[in-house]
């Protein structure tokens, strides 16, 4: 990125130079426009991440709030020690050792993991087919694959109940044409999250994949097909490397928020295996264990921070490479 | 020359389609179902339309709803659009890296974690838990979608006009004003427009940091979800994805002819 690579702290153009009163002004406002959002997200999302560090070193107790130790300004030195001293790793002892939270752990990577293959294999060849339809109408059906991730995420969800309930459409079908005698539960299962997962996420994986493949050079595909190429054959070997990019994308925008889905697995799947989402959910809410529900993030938070980095890059990228 | 669309590709596209609408289809259609089963057809009838405005609950959760989403998408137009502006027009500043990274981050940040944090954040600071909690929480999470869009507005403009205002000796506020400012309206219009449906459609952060009082349309659905299929739900549903349906359609268009509008005047006409 080009802004990147300047030394000068602020991109000055050459009349700036001798207006020094402008520059104080100019000073005064840039700073601010750092600042304001700067601060804002410092308060509200690096502060409370420190928050929930710290109250996943504590304990639980019954009180009010149901965690020891509480920070005591007022006692001073000796506050400040005592607390240091209290905090503790019985947490993630407790969430090590019990296999609750590691199965939860390993039902939250398999399904990202399986629905994220799976949201390649219906996204790339609808990206695909979007990015070779008309110019004229490629906006169209972009704003059509948008449009469902405008509505709510808890209708969509819901419109799967109405269809996979036992006495749902799904089963009058498959009842109807005979394919089924009698009518399966969808409801309560992992295929029924699936379902809502790949549903909910197609768009997050459609978008990064149209938007590779849409500015992709035709002439290429052309050049493959005067030297002999295969139609399916300059896909694999041109078209695919060059979206690489998009398919990393879009598998890390699903993968990632997937994990720790909490919407989902609650209302479409059963009580049998619990993602972590619903695990966190659990312990904050019924059990009102603050600590352990602190440590679960944290842990969730570890698990995803190579991902999220990843993505952070890819996205930097991206925007360097349009600018 | 370039190759038309094979059958595949109409194939995929249209089965994409298909899967993307056809649930959404099925539940507008039996909200206006007379039947009180959810899966008898009952033939067409407005029931539960009528019976959505005599429900307080719902109604009252919906004003709320609708007040959070305004507010917090407003502010997070405001520090979005700021964000934006610091990560591309100002080159390198201290702790420029950490601000990208906290920008960013939201985007995939599993929304149980930022909602557990922000409410031990609340707790912590001993704030009263309710309406404005959720709206800070909001605004939080959708500024960074804003900052994306405006970003990749900025970046794509020609940065010369700028320069140009500068040059002839424009203050950089004023510059920002007049010239950057009209440039990226669509961009911020755009960026509102997705902090508020955001903001509209959270469930899990709104649930985290409410207090008494304080019931948010998705949370008033998820209640009644929970306890399973009925009528009113959809008849909500149907209302909500209207809303969605029309708001999208209006900004896009006028978008696309904003857009253009000022590609003529730029003299580009290279953007669609």
């Amino acid at each position: 990125m080009s802004i990147e690579s300047k030394p000068s702290p602020r991109p000055a153009s050459p009349a700036d130079a001798p207006l020094k009163g402008r520059d104080k002004k100019r000073d005064w406002a840039s700073r601010l426009v750092v600042l304001l959002p700067y601060l804002w997200l410092v308060l509200f999302f690096l502060v409370p991440f420190a928050i929930v560090f710290k109250i996943s070193l504590s304990q639980t107790v019954m009180a009010q709030p149901p965690y020891l130790p509480v920070f005591d300004l007022a006692a001073g030195w000796q506050g400040v020690t005592n607390f240091v001293a209290q905090l503790s790793l019985d947490t993630y002892t407790l969430i090590g050792s019990d296999d609750l939270y590691l199965l939860s752990y390993l039902k939250s990577l398999q399904v990202a993991a399986v629905s994220t293959a799976i949201l390649l294999l219906i996204g790339y060849p609808l990206a695909y087919g979007i990015a070779r339809s008309p110019r004229g109408l490629q906006p169209l059906l972009v704003m059509l694959v948008v449009l469902p991730f405008w509505t709510s995420f808890l209708i969509r969800i819901y419109a799967w109940i109405n269809i996979l309930q036992r006495d749902g459409l799904l089963n009058d079908v498959l009842v109807t044409l005979h394919i089924v005698d009698k009518p399966p539960a969808w409801l309560s299962s992992d295929t029924a999250i699936y379902i809502g997962v790949i549903y909910s996420y197609l768009p997050f994986m459609v978008l990064p994949l149209y938007a590779v493949l849409e500015k992709m050079d035709q002439a290429l595909l052309e050049a493959a097909a005067d030297l002999g190429c295969t139609r399916v054959a300059a896909f694999w070997r041109v078209t695919l490397p060059l979206s690489w990019p998009g398919v990393a994308a879009g598998a890390l925008l699903c993968f990632i928020p997937i994990v720790g889905e909490f919407v989902i697995p609650d209302l479409l799947g059963g009580s049998e295996s619990l993602m972590i989402g619903q695990t966190l959910w659990t312990e904050f809410f019924s059990n009102r264990d603050w600590p352990v529900a602190s440590a679960i993030a944290v842990a969730l938070l570890g698990l995803l921070l190579v991902p999220i980095l990843l993505y952070e890059r890819l996205q930097r990228r991206a925007l360097a490479g349009e600018n | 020359m370039r190759r038309g669309p094979s059958i595949f590709n109409l194939a995929s596209v249209g089965l994409g389609l298909a899967f993307l609408y056809l649930p959404i289809g099925i539940l507008v259609i039996y909200s206006f179902n007379a039947s009180r089963l959810v899966t008898v057809w009952g033939g067409w009838s407005l029931t539960w339309y009528r019976a959505l405005l005599q429900d307080e609950a719902m109604l009252s959760a919906a004003w709320a709803s609708l007040r959070i989403a305004a507010l917090s998408a407003t502010a997070a137009t405001v520090l979005g659009t700021l964000a934006a502006v610091a990560l591309t027009r100002h080159g390198r500043f201290r702790g420029r890296l950490l601000f990208s990274g906290m920008v960013y981050a939201p985007l995939v940040m599993p929304e149980v974690i930022t909602g557990l944090s922000l409410l031990l954040l609340f707790v912590a600071l001993n704030v009263d838990r309710g309406f404005w909690t959720i709206v800070i929480a909001h605004t939080t999470l959708t500024m960074c979608f804003v900052t994306v869009i405006v970003q990749s507005r900025l970046i794509g403009f020609d940065r010369s006009l700028e320069e140009a205002a500068m040059d002839l000796g424009c203050p950089p506020l004023r510059t920002f004003l007049t010239v950057t400012l009209p440039l990226i309206v669509p961009a911020i219009a755009a960026g509102w427009m997705l902090a508020f449906s955001l903001s509209l459609d959270d469930l899990v952060i709104a649930s985290f940091t409410t207090g008494p009082g304080a019931t948010t349309l998705p949370i008033r659905i998820y209640s009644e979800v929970r306890l399973g299929v009925k009528p009113e739900i959809n008849a909500v549903c149907t209302i909500m994805i209207a809303v969605v349906a029309l708001v999208t359609i209006v900004t896009s268009l006028t978008a696309k002819r904003g857009a253009l509008r000022h590609d003529r005047a730029e003299g580009l006409g290279t953007q669609v």
